[in-house]
């Protein structure tokens, strides 16, 4: 039978500089007090992703534990908004566009995809700049598009909606679920149940807003933040730069991503979302509930191509299965496979809760590597 | 949805400076450089994709790391498939 530390060595031997790789994990090893337990959240759902997919957690030792956090847009979006995005596509001549992610986002009566099964004009597009192409190239029709992300992709919305506007084009609208990060970890760190020490700080969301805005983190709540970048030789960088705030004492914010990171972020993109969108007074989060001043809608500006303002929104309210237990995982309280219903009712296949449908949900990348990886040890320990 | 492809700038477009061609890999697409104003990409640079959009510039050695992250994640195919969905070229 494989030991554990042979899996995991297994995955990252296929990297570059394995070798800097196993000098990183040494020193980690070094770094951590045996006497302490490290807590540590990974923000970003592509972090998620990569620490299951590289076999990660085997390389580290075990008293440090990655708990993963909000930041896979599909996964924090309440059922209600699905439902609310469909019922306004169930109007005559409307299309509905949205990324490939959300179409087997289950609502109450069917994910879009089953919708587009029952005759709705479900789209997928790759980009809102393509939802505004499907307008002009449907003059009589309206195309919503339905939009997700983080500030990743709030700014390429934004942008979209003011080509629209100025293109005069007005058969286009957006159904704005854009959310924003800080107030989803100010209100995880408000949580009583959730006591954390560090925090490996999102990569692509912090090409747009930078460092600065992590900085009441470390000066507040005074917990290390470090932005990281998504190949194991970063996270694991990234652990070593948290390690060695830990045992000095120190909060800082740091970025071991810069190569991609700008500390002040992208002002351009700001900009844009700064003309488009304002703040929500507040927004449901999935397994977090409400958070004030937590999401972006369009303003009133541009109310002209917001389909909250164009049509009638039921704002349907849609309590998750009272045995799913995605709250509690989303806080990190709970591993996914502690829910009751993980692998049994709900898989990738046939998803109970968000957590399962994207690929940087934590139950689906737990189910996906580990869940399997731990049948094929027991499979081969039986041999 | 969340992924940044590393493309090459091709071409500006002679009509419109906020719209590019880029090249994947092979594949070219035009995207948007809108959200680069400050820092305007020109032929030859490499820039991260994300939905069709340009985020940031970054050096040709980087372009290639994270062409290796993304093979590494098993994502390479969602890239490609995005990539080459940009201008509705696979939508009826």
């Amino acid at each position: 039978m494989a030991s554990k530390e042979e899996i995991g060595m297994r995955f990252v031997d296929e990297f570059r500089e394995p070798e800097l790789i196993s000098k990183t994990a040494e020193e980690i090893r070094r770094l951590a007090d045996r006497e302490r337990h490290y807590r540590m959240m990974e923000v970003c759902g592509g972090h998620t992703h990569a620490i299951y997919r590289f076999g990660l957690k085997d390389i580290l030792p075990e008293n440090i534990e990655l708990i993963h956090g909000p930041g896979c847009p599909v996964c924090v979006l309440p059922m209600g908004r699905i439902d609310d995005g469909l019922s306004i596509a169930q109007q005559p001549d409307v299309i509905f566009a949205a990324f490939g992610d959300m179409m087997r986002v289950p609502g109450t009566l069917g994910s879009p995809l089953e919708h587009k099964a029952r005759g709705m004009d479900v789209r997928i597009v790759y980009s809102p700049s393509d939802a505004l192409k499907l307008a002009r190239l449907n003059p009589d029709r309206h195309v919503m598009f339905f939009a997700i992300g983080f500030e990743t992709t709030a700014p390429s919305t934004a942008l979209t909606i003011m080509r629209a506007k100025a293109e005069g084009l007005r058969n286009f609208s957006v159904f704005c679920n854009h959310v924003t990060i800080i107030p989803a970890i100010r209100a995880i760190l408000d949580s009583p149940d959730m006591r954390l020490d560090a925090f490996i700080g999102p990569g692509h969301v912090s090409t747009v807003i930078g460092c600065r805005p992590y900085e009441w983190i470390a000066q507040n709540e005074r917990k290390p933040i470090v932005v990281s970048g998504f190949e194991p030789l970063d996270m694991l960088q990234s652990i070593v730069m948290l390690l060695h705030q830990l045992k000095a004492g120190e909060a800082k914010v740091e970025n071991q991503y810069k190569r991609v990171v700008p500390w002040e972020g992208n002002r351009a993109a700001l900009k844009a979302m700064a003309e488009v969108f304002e703040l929500r007074p507040y927004f449901e989060w999935r397994g977090l509930g409400f958070i004030s001043q937590s999401a972006l809608r369009v303003n009133a500006k541009y109310a002209e191509w917001d389909a909250e303002q164009r049509f009638a929104v039921p704002g349907i309210r849609v309590t998750d299965p009272k045995a799913a237990q995605c709250g509690e995982v989303l806080k990190g309280v709970l591993k996914p496979h502690q829910c009751k219903l993980f692998g049994r009712e709900c898989t990738p296949e046939h998803p109970m809760g968000a957590l399962m449908v994207s690929s940087e949900g934590s139950c689906a990348a737990y189910y996906n590597y580990e869940h399997r990886k731990a049948a094929m040890v027991s499979l081969s320990s039986m041999a | 949805m969340c992924l940044a492809i590393p493309g090459r700038i091709v071409e500006i477009s002679s009509d419109n400076k906020d719209s590019a061609t880029v090249d994947v890999v092979g594949v070219r697409r035009k995207i948007d450089l809108g959200l680069l104003q400050d820092d305007k990409p020109v032929p030859g640079d490499w820039v991260l994709v994300h939905v069709g959009f340009a985020m940031s510039k970054i050096s040709a050695e980087d372009a290639a790391e994270q062409m290796n992250t993304l093979r590494m994640l098993g994502e390479i195919d969602g890239a490609m498939q995005e990539v080459r969905g940009y201008g509705l070229e696979d939508v009826n």
